[in-house]
């Protein structure tokens, strides 16, 4: 090691030679792309691969023990023609409304109540969510027995207790009383979601407001239709679409309570599809009515955001 | 465990075993002497060296099932020293697991499957025509329905060897049929109809299930069709149900409807079971489970209501035999076992007196004989009550009669196509010329139209 080259290894040499690795890493298209493939990989799995296979199904004739050919659209052909598939899509929607319509309206009164100051307002409020925390299936089979044509609780009490009976009720023994049966029971249980995060809207309005409304005289009304309404519209419209996509799908209360039954009559497009599916071991058929949710879920998201919070929030502004 | 000494332990785990080797022994006794057998050669399969062999079969019906069907499993072990495991799972879940052993050639060598199986998976699976043969000429002949059941459909080959099936009789409560005037169940469809009234005016209603039960919805809907002498589809597979028997069996059912209790359109498959346990109804169609756990509860209201049931074989109508199916369970093995032989002969032993009949009495009628022999044990006789049951098998009434079994009637079963027809018009909501016609063309849609 001589002088001259001690001195030229202290000049500044930029060091261009970066590895083929490294210069890889420093190219910000492959760090983004590397950076989301475990979500990509994730959503592909668990999201794309089981619609797909879905949408794939409901073009075919498989059967439960047969492995099934392509057939094009003969599956959403021939549910064209059964009035047992298109029952099942009318009751969907009016279960859907009228359950979806009740849940809000006694929701938001409850959350209206839950928003004054009321002794153990932390234990009323956790007890009003049982009907969400419990599972499903057991209110379900509570709801079974509450409606049953011998054992009913309803039945025992007017008419053993009370005497303004003098025989039981039956809940789900023809079409009308059993599709206004399950409807109450789903709004039971959806109520508390409404109500809980309903009342999470109200507690962000600020008092002040209704401070101010008071000293210029407005009415209760007032305050509810001008304060309350515009500012939980927001939360609304969110839980909205939630509730709106839960009541759709729903299947536990209807296949435990009367799995359609009477004659068809309260069959939801989800609990048909699982009939076919795997008992019936049509497994194509069910795809297709499965699959035939989708357009009705995508109007019913879109109705919800762009329908009732049609606002400029949405997109982060103010509203005016 | 706090509470319970060493020697409580000990004594509870000898008791346990005591147990459990008492009832094999008391089957084992009235099987040597009462099952009538022909001195027939066995067939000598060669078993494969270093074989062993995995079972898949529903779960227990009652405990003895299970505990019988190990402990024979055991003695075969013993005997070959071929290891045998049998996974017992729940009866949803035979369905699907079946069809991915079939599909997949891989998994259990054997499988206890129920009705349609074989036939649906008839090609991959080992013929059993020489054991099948050899125990029916062993054991008085195989029963109409494992003829039907365990038959390559339209020949003489032997899929599976039926080993049991579960059927459904008349439930009855003794004294208030004798209140309405009646020592046994009327055959014809006016006495039945006429004892139903009968029995509603003394405030003891019949009940069947009319609403989405699919076995005692679809038996209920059966026994009309067939008792009429309709069925769902004609020899050929070709749906049939719009015919004028049909009409009648809807007229009838019009008619029943007013005097039953009110509220079965909504009942699933435990109600009429818990309607007779409580006493609401006086007659009902069920396999032998009410009275038994009526029979086996501590409850002294429950061992009052068993006193008071008896069985009888469901009305005929104009039928000739039982217009009701049974669930049959059929033993499959698979092509793709390694050890064909030593499947058969594991079988063989299973369906032989020492092994078969100890489970078929612990059983205690939930599963009836497919082999005629062993309707003649003497436990049929320890109580009465069960006889109605030996004869389960003993039909020519199959889930898709009069047509081949296949996936398609198990489709139509499974969407109560029959049961809601039978509902709409009972309840007054179609004419029977209407829900007959929608019927059909509902089956249609699985069936040949």
């Amino acid at each position: 090691m001589d002088a001259t080259t001690a001195e030229t290894s202290l000049q500044w040499v930029p060091r261009r030679q970066h590895s083929w690795l490294g210069r890889l890493f420093d190219s910000k298209p492959f760090l983004v792309t590397l950076c989301m493939l475990p979500t990509a990989g994730l959503l592909l799995i668990f999201l794309t691969y089981p619609l797909g296979l879905g949408l794939w199904l409901s073009l075919t004739d498989t059967t439960i023990g047969q492995p099934g050919v392509y057939i094009g659209l003969e599956n959403f052909e021939s549910l064209f023609d059964d009035p047992v598939f298109w029952n099942a899509v009318w009751y969907t929607v009016f279960y859907t409304a009228i359950a979806t319509a009740g849940k809000f309206l006694l929701g938001l009164w409850l959350a209206l109540l839950l928003n004054h100051h009321l002794p153990f307002k932390a234990f009323i409020r956790a007890i009003v969510l049982l009907p969400w925390i419990v599972p499903t299936v057991l209110s379900s089979i509570a709801w079974w027995w509450i409606y049953d044509p011998q054992f009913s609780i309803i039945s025992y009490v007017v008419v053993n207790v009370l005497h303004l009976r003098d025989h039981y009720f039956d809940f789900l023994g023809s079409p009308w009383p059993a599709r206004w049966s399950l409807i109450v029971a789903n709004i039971w249980r959806g109520i508390p979601f409404v109500a809980i995060t309903l009342l999470a809207g109200l507690q962000t309005i600020s008092p002040s407001l209704y401070e101010a409304a008071l000293l210029d005289g407005a009415t209760g009304w007032q305050k509810f239709r001008r304060i309350t309404v515009p500012l939980l519209m927001p939360i609304l419209s969110v839980a909205l679409t939630l509730s709106v996509l839960f009541t759709f799908s729903d299947f536990q209360l209807v296949y435990a309570i009367t799995r359609g039954g009477p004659f068809n009559s309260t069959h939801l497009m989800a609990t048909l599809a699982f009939q076919r599916a795997i008992p019936g071991s049509q497994l194509g058929e069910g795809a297709a009515i499965a699959v035939s949710m989708i357009p009705f879920l995508l109007v019913a998201t879109l109705v919800c955001f762009f329908g009732v919070g049609r606002r400029k929030w949405q997109q982060g502004s103010d509203n005016d | 465990m706090a509470g319970l000494t060493r020697r409580d332990t000990l004594l509870s785990g000898a008791t346990a075993l005591i147990g459990a080797a008492t009832i094999p022994l008391i089957g084992a006794r009235a099987a040597d002497l009462d099952v009538p057998t022909k001195d027939v050669k066995p067939p000598s399969f060669k078993i494969e060296s270093g074989a062993t062999i995995r079972v898949l079969r529903p779960a227990k019906f009652v405990d003895p099932d299970e505990v019988l069907f190990r402990e024979n499993t055991k003695k075969f072990t013993e005997q070959t020293g071929i290891p045998v495991r049998v996974d017992f799972v729940s009866w949803e879940d035979m369905l699907p697991q079946t069809a991915v052993t079939a599909n997949t050639g891989a998994g259990p060598d054997i499988i206890v499957g129920f009705g349609s199986a074989p036939q649906i998976y008839a090609d991959k699976l080992i013929p059993m025509n020489d054991l099948a043969d050899y125990l029916a000429a062993k054991y008085g002949g195989w029963h109409e329905l494992a003829l039907i059941y365990s038959r390559r459909w339209g020949s003489k080959e032997w899929l599976a060897i039926p080993m049991g099936g579960s059927g459904a009789a008349s439930v009855y409560r003794v004294s208030w049929l004798k209140e309405a005037g009646y020592d046994r169940i009327p055959d014809d469809h006016a006495g039945f109809l006429a004892m139903a009234e009968k029995l509603n005016k003394i405030g003891h209603p019949i009940g069947f299930a009319l609403g989405h039960a699919v076995g005692d919805g679809n038996g209920f809907a059966n026994w009309l069709l067939w008792s009429h002498g309709a069925s769902l589809t004609d020899a050929a597979g070709k749906v049939s149900l719009d015919s004028k028997e049909t009409i009648a069996a809807l007229k009838y059912a019009k008619e029943l409807y007013p005097h039953m209790i009110s509220g079965t359109l909504s009942w699933g498959d435990p109600s009429n079971n818990k309607a007779f346990a409580s006493g609401d109804i006086s007659l009902t169609f069920n396999g032998v489970s009410i009275y038994y756990v009526a029979k086996n509860s501590t409850d002294p209201k429950l061992q009052a209501i068993a006193a008071d049931t008896n069985h009888q074989s469901p009305p005929l109508g104009l039928a000739k035999k039982s217009p009701q199916s049974s669930l049959v369970v059929n033993a499959m093995a698979f092509r793709h076992t390694k050890y064909p032989n030593a499947c058969k002969e594991y079988l063989r032993f299973m369906m032989e007196v020492p092994q078969y009949a100890p489970w078929l009495a612990g059983c205690l009628g939930y599963w009836s004989n497919s082999l005629k022999a062993y309707g003649q044990m003497a436990f049929w006789d320890a109580d009465p009550k069960l006889k109605p049951y030996i004869d389960s098998m003993d039909t020519p009434y199959y889930d898709s009669y009069r047509g081949p079994i296949s996936a398609a009637s198990s489709a139509v079963a499974a969407n109560y196509t029959l049961v809601d027809m039978f509902a709409s018009v009972a309840t007054g909501n179609a004419t029977p010329e209407a829900a007959v016609k929608q019927a059909a063309r509902q089956a249609a849609r699985y069936l040949k139209g």
